[in-house]
């Protein structure tokens, strides 16, 4: 209340004939949730961080559309190379300058030019253009997964803090089971089976994901079934049994509501780490593959290629800082979040 | 506390066997001829894969039943088998996996251990003196620092440092462990060593600081709040006393837990890092088996990290009773 009377009476402007509730404009709990968001100049950043990114996947093919996703340059390009042989005739020394010329088909490696304002990569693809579409997967993905981590732990998560006894026992011990699960080795396997299943390359990545929610449903069960436990025991909880709601209701209406701001906070944390996922998988070749583009895709080549990892930094230093751009921002956002969700901060 | 150990470690086995079910299941799912093509694949890449080996693997997984009561005799066999820590003959090494894994799982240990010295000696300090300053630019800097840290993708910040530092500036090497074309002895190979590890440590350190600084804080942010650190204040005691004595004390509760619960998952490689550097850890091991389709390998790695990651669970919560004396195991 303090903080409302405070910062809503401009100063020097009290008047003490109008009524107070004609003076004073209340507000919300969220309005004062995204006033006290919006304080924090981090939650800012990353929140244009992430709006930014977001133009920039999705309308940023509309608006640039001098390439496309899978649209080789075919301009073609001379390759120089030079060889120098050193013969020995009657005592005199000569050098045989040689220098052959070759024609190729694809305009790879071009430096950053008004052409390819980023170059274009190793097999002729403009790389500014693929970081638009690698973005649009990564984000797709990424929201796609949080959604159903989500939406699955609620459900088994409000179902075991709820009635307790054998359900929550079982429920926790499929959780203890599927967090020791380890991550990347078994969705190395998992991508073999995909292989010998012969899976359009287009498709993959979205099933490696499916994985990925399997396992990881249980962080967001454990932490709503642990609000759920001490609010089950709140007097409203006393009054919705006394008004003999059912117990869906009571779980999804009453209960579930009430853990929002963690969620939330839990649920933007997690974008970040899987887009870190999705771009893993897609470096180490598992995810989306060629000819498609994904950031970690990009990043990929280098892992092999010496010549790019060092001479040209315009293939895959443009694609890391959109990872960590993307990345950072959900960071900063959940951050923001908690600070502002949080009843008990003072700021 | 014994009768709490005893059920954790019922606990323990229960989850293994929920684990080695799922692992199985992955197993079955792949296509008979598929597995033959592809040690078809490693016959061809140069190492044999004797008849051997692959009627080993086949009976010890129960490969080609694929009746139900098939693959329930399968994975018992495989079971039994696993209980005797015989994880079956690696394809590409040619050897059992339990050795490969025992011979390369040093080199990640070691890696891992510095790597998790430097992390506390560095996030703990870091966390402090944000908790202290709370809302300060301190806080604030060391905040935005470590959080870019944690957004940092590992393959990327590691190609970037092995660029920057080994190939541009050429002060360290850029990959391996050892510099093959010298012998050396004593001093020098210890050093060699170290000049070999530096990056690949230098890249786990930074992107794991942010999660350890940012636990220190929250922690150290609660514990000034409570009682007995305004009732030290109010008898008079210096801050610093206040801080590294009471305070800081009390934040090692988690801490101790948390790395109870760390210390197995040493032991378990670090894939990426691994890869980027080229090192013969156990993770890029692993991956390399993987991509030759080296599937007794790579099933009982993921195995092997189960085991680890059961066990780790098992000591953090023992520990958590041990350091806390207010908690009590039942």
């Amino acid at each position: 209340m303090e903080e409302q009377l405070k910062n809503n009476i401009p100063e020097g402007t009290e008047d003490t004939d109008t009524p107070l509730d004609q003076n004073v404009r209340l507000m919300s709990p969220t309005r004062m949730v995204v006033r006290r968001f919006f304080r924090s100049r981090l939650s800012i950043i990353g929140l244009i961080m992430i709006v930014g990114l977001f133009l920039f996947s999705f309308v940023g093919p509309l608006i640039y559309t001098q390439w496309g996703e899978i649209e080789l340059d075919e301009s073609g390009k001379t390759e120089y190379a030079t060889a120098e042989t050193t013969y020995t005739v009657n005592g005199v020394e000569y050098t045989l300058h040689q220098t052959t010329e070759k024609s190729l088909k694809d305009n790879f490696l071009a430096p950053p030019s008004a052409e390819h304002i980023l170059g274009t990569d190793n097999e002729g693809y403009d790389i500014f253009v693929r970081l638009m579409y690698g973005g649009r997967i990564s984000l797709i993905v990424s929201f796609i997964a949080v959604f159903l981590i989500t939406i699955l732990g609620v459900f088994m998560g409000g179902i075991a803090g709820f009635f307790g006894g054998v359900v929550d026992n079982v429920i926790m011990r499929v959780c203890d089971v599927l967090i020791c699960l380890p991550g990347i080795p078994i969705l190395l396997i998992i991508s073999t089976i995909l292989d010998a299943s012969g899976i359009d390359a287009k498709y993959r990545i979205y099933l490696l994901m499916i994985y990925l929610t399997f396992i990881s449903w249980p962080g967001t069960a454990r932490l709503v079934r642990g609000q759920i436990l001490s609010l089950r025991e709140q007097e409203y909880m006393v009054a919705a049994e006394a008004m003999g709601y059912s117990a869906p209701r009571k779980i999804f209406k009453h209960l579930v509501p009430n853990v929002m701001p963690q969620l939330i906070v839990q649920m933007s944390l997690s974008l970040g780490s899987m887009i870190l996922y999705e771009a893993t998988l897609s470096y180490l070749n598992l995810g989306v593959k060629a000819p498609y583009a994904a950031w970690g895709t990009m990043i990929n080549i280098i892992s092999t290629n010496q010549d790019i990892l060092q001479n040209h930094l315009n293939v895959w230093v443009p694609a890391g800082i959109c990872i960590v751009i993307a990345v950072l921002g959900f960071n900063f956002v959940g951050d923001g979040l908690r600070d502002a969700l949080d009843p008990k901060a003072r700021r | 506390m014994l009768k709490y150990i005893i059920k954790r470690l019922a606990m323990a086995v229960l989850i293994l066997l929920g684990v080695s079910m799922i692992i199985y299941f992955l197993i079955r799912l792949m296509p008979v001829d598929f597995i033959q093509s592809k040690i078809d694949a490693i016959n061809q890449g140069g190492a044999t894969v004797s008849e051997e080996t692959v009627n080993a693997m086949y009976e010890m997984y129960g490969l080609g039943d694929n009746s139900f009561m098939g693959i329930l005799k399968g994975y018992f066999s495989w079971l039994g088998a696993l209980a005797t820590f015989d994880l079956g003959t690696s394809f590409v090494h040619g050897i059992p996996v339990a050795d490969v894994i025992f011979e390369h799982m040093g080199v990640s240990f070691i890696i891992a251990l510095i790597a998790t010295i430097f992390e506390f000696l560095i996030a703990i300090p870091l966390g402090i003196t944000a908790a202290t300053h709370q809302y300060s630019i301190r806080d604030y800097v060391v905040t935005v620092l470590v959080m870019i840290g944690i957004s940092l993708p590992s393959f990327f910040f590691g190609q970037v440092l092995k660029d920057f530092l080994a190939l541009k500036l050429g002060w360290f090497p850029a990959s391996g462990l050892l510099d093959a074309t010298v012998s050396q002895a004593g001093l020098s190979l210890l050093l060699d060593y170290a000049r070999h590890m530096f990056i690949p440590i230098l890249t786990i350190v930074i992107l794991s600081i942010g999660a350890r600084m940012r636990m220190t804080r929250t922690n150290m942010l609660e514990v000034m709040n409570s009682d007995y650190i305004r009732t030290a204040r109010a008898k008079g005691l210096k801050e610093s006393v206040v801080i590294n004595k009471h305070a800081f004390r009390n934040t090692l509760i988690p801490m101790v837990t948390s790395l109870a619960g760390l210390l197995p998952s040493l032991f378990s490689g670090a894939i990426i890092t691994e890869q980027v550097f080229n090192l013969p850890g156990i993770g890029n091991i692993a991956l390399d088996a993987m991509n030759r389709g080296d599937i007794p390998f790579i099933m009982g790695y993921n195995m092997f990290l189960a085991l680890l990651s059961v066990i780790g669970v098992l000591l953090a919560d023992l520990m958590y009773g041990i350091v806390d004396p207010r908690v009590k195991l039942e």
